[in-house]
């Protein structure tokens, strides 16, 4: 969440300067430096995302170093669930919360034209950033763990995708359903990049009782043997 | 100040009705940071203090004699669930703080200033403003650093009595008058029809077992508990009663303090600490909140505010401010009484010294028996004072943002960030280290960008319902 704020802090320190050094008179012109600021704090976004990995890399191997064991005793999918779920937490919770707070007070939605889905597409959009923040992170970890960049150019792509379909709000039906698209497949890829697959599905569903497939050495029981 | 080893009071908030001599923290959380300085400065020292013992300082104990390997794994180990341990009280603090600021509006109002903050900031030009700002700060700053001096030359003189004495009655004006205030506005607020005499049987049992827990025993969780409302609601009256620029300029020059007087030779927390470690004694518990509480008797922490409110009392017309952390390290934590209190507690009592001497003397008393530090019991200590100076900062920033709720979050994003990074450095370091300084840094710096850059921008992506 911290690496997340500050990517965001930058991306508006860069958005405000680019806005105090232009015309601010100009309608268009500040719409298209909005965009650019949105489009800038994707990718710095997702910079921070890898920084975060590298240093959750290191401190992996710091834990492994000093674990009883030799392994750490988080795995890295596990960092990558959690870095994703808080990038999306804090990612859903700063655009959302002074929506909710003004949605308390007395008012009237869309009273000077806007739409009047305006709460409900917002929860929606919301939900959904965090959920593909989820992925995003689980996938990303997991591209840079194993180098594969297409995935990485993927995942970076998909989200300057959904961040420009937001562009085309209030035209609902063109930015809410594909982002939800992406969302859908986004959470299988995530699916299969952590290791599920049909029969772990299957496996759950069933509630079957995994049969202990561990076998005791008896011999490692016995008692020395006395010369 | 968390301290792994415990050996200084430290004392936040504490009851000012104890005289420590040890300086002890003046309002400012320095105690608490010393006092996670001080585990880890046990540990160096050998001292007995257990490390991340949230003990009082009472128990010394031996240093387990370990390799540093080991030392440093079960440090790592324990390390991670400290920091939670950590989270939890200073999210709680900071959410009911948060959830007074949005919802009773008396805190919000402006009803005058404190003595300690004698200039006001609704001047005619900036300048001015700004230069009573700096006026303010500077006084308070002083008054905080004349007491946590005052404390440590007490405990160094061993008037225990008179710090004792000090606490409790610090704590006796806080646990009663405070909360009846706070009382009496939440029932305003929500247009709730009370009667004296029931508000007067609430608050008498609460008064009455926040003492025995906090001053004596009780079950750890109470005691926890007691400590964060306490410390939530000295963070409330600082929020209403400092004005704007002076309270982030306090804030600002409290953490360079804290960051000086732990860490330089002749600072007075360090001197205090170094003090009760040769004297073998423990820190004022009452002012520290401590993770796991071994120890049977709190000593009062000294509340530099307490404190300096005592010598505040005295001339009205002043207004240092109460966070003055006059004992640096009785001073750093005033125990959570403001200078309001301080100033009523005057008012009524006449002026009462809680130094750090006289905790010192508290502290050694001869204690009870201490239970033997069991590693896996191990907790870690953080003064009350940095409780509540986190908690300023983000009250301030519900209260006074543009932006906010975000604004709100980032702050409190960044203090619990800054609080892991002492912790991690704690455990890097293993001796007493200031808590303010990273904490409330990241959360200055966090507030102001946030409010300034990140609050236009997010502003208008929501109005045009983009999201990044």
């Amino acid at each position: 969440a911290f690496f997340w704020l500050v990517s965001l802090l930058l991306a508006s320190l860069i958005w405000f300067i680019s806005v105090h050094l232009s015309d601010r008179e100009d309608a268009k012109l500040q719409y298209g430096l909005l965009v650019f600021g949105a489009a800038v704090s994707v990718l710095l976004q997702e910079a921070f995302r890898f920084a975060y990995f590298k240093l959750l890399k290191k401190a992996d191997e710091g834990l492994a170093t000093i674990s009883e064991d030799g392994r750490s005793p988080i795995s890295l999918r596990q960092m990558a669930y959690v870095s994703g779920l808080s990038f999306g937490i804090i990612s859903g919770v700063f655009s959302v919360i002074n929506i909710l707070a003004d949605s308390i007070g007395p008012g009237i939605v869309g009273i000077h034209g806007d739409s009047p889905y305006y709460f409900i597409t917002s929860a929606f959009l919301t939900m959904a950033l965090v959920l593909l923040h989820t992925f995003w992170g689980v996938i990303f970890f997991d591209a840079c763990e194993k180098r594969r960049y297409w995935c990485l150019g993927l995942v970076v792509a998909s989200h300057l995708l959904t961040s420009g379909l937001t562009f085309l709000n209030p035209w609902y039906e063109a930015s809410l359903v594909p982002i939800f698209i992406i969302t859908l497949c986004m959470g299988l890829w995530a699916f299969f990049t952590a290791g599920g697959s049909f029969r772990n599905i299957l496996k759950c569903l069933s509630c079957k009782q995994e049969d202990d497939s561990r076998v005791m050495m008896y011999s490692a029981l016995q008692v020395p043997f006395e010369d | 100040m968390t301290e792994l080893s415990a050996h200084l009071p430290q004392f936040q908030h504490g009851q000012l009705t104890e005289n420590f001599p040890d300086n002890h923290l003046s309002n400012t959380n320095d105690n608490s940071e010393r006092r996670r300085h001080d585990n880890s400065e046990r540990r160096r020292n050998d001292n007995p203090e257990s490390e991340t013992n949230g003990q009082p300082q009472n128990n010394i104990q031996q240093v387990v004699e370990q390799d540093e390997e080991d030392d440093e794994e079960l440090t790592l180990k324990y390390g991670a669930k400290h920091v939670i341990m950590l989270f939890v009280p200073v999210t709680l603090c900071m959410v009911v703080v948060v959830a007074t600021i949005k919802s009773v509006s008396f805190y919000t109002r402006k009803d005058g200033q404190l003595i300690y903050t004698p200039f006001t900031e609704e001047t005619e030009t900036v300048g001015q403003r700004a230069l009573n700002s700096i006026l303010n700060a500077a006084i308070m700053i002083s008054v905080i650093i004349v007491m946590t001096i005052l404390l440590v030359v007490l405990y160094k003189y061993r008037c225990y009595k008179v710090i004792h004495g000090w606490l409790i009655i610090s704590s006796l004006l806080l646990l009663f008058f405070f909360s009846f205030i706070y009382l009496g506005e939440v029932f305003k607020t929500y247009n709730v029809a009370m009667d004296y005499i029931t508000v007067a049987l609430m608050i008498w049992n609460f008064g009455v077992v926040g003492m025995i827990c906090i001053h004596w025993k009780g079950p750890l969780r109470l005691q926890q508990a007691y400590l964060i409302m306490i410390s939530a609601l000295m963070a409330l009256v600082f929020i209403k009663y400092l004005p704007e620029w002076t309270a982030w300029l306090i804030l600002a020059v409290i953490s360079v303090y804290d960051l000086v007087a732990v860490l330089c030779p002749k600072g007075p927390l360090r001197m205090l600490v170094e003090t009760a470690q040769e004297r073998n004694e423990t820190l004022f518990p009452a002012l520290i909140y401590s993770s796991t509480m071994i120890w049977l008797v709190n000593m009062a922490e000294e509340d530099p505010e307490a404190q300096r409110k005592a010598s505040k009392n005295s001339t009205y017309d002043k207004q240092a401010p109460a966070n003055q952390t006059q004992n640096e390290d009785a001073e750093a934590d005033d125990g959570g009484f403001s200078q309001e209190w301080q100033q009523q507690r005057d008012n009524r009592i006449g002026p009462i010294e809680s130094t750090p001497e006289s905790r010192a003397a508290v502290q050694a008393l001869p204690s009870n028996s201490q239970t033997s530090e069991d590693p896996e019991e191990r907790g870690v200590k953080l003064g009350l004072g940095d409780f509540i100076f986190y908690s300023v900062l983000v009250g301030k920033a519900s209260a006074t943002a543009s932006g906010d709720w975000n604004t709100t979050l980032a702050c409190f994003v960044a203090i619990l960030i800054g609080l892991c990074l002492t912790l991690l450095l704690l455990a890097i370091f293993k001796k007493a280290l200031p808590a303010l300084p990273i904490s409330i840094t990241f959360g200055l710096v966090f507030y102001f960008a946030t409010d300034n850059l990140v609050q236009p921008f997010m502003d208008q992506l929501a109005f045009h319902q983009f999201y990044i």
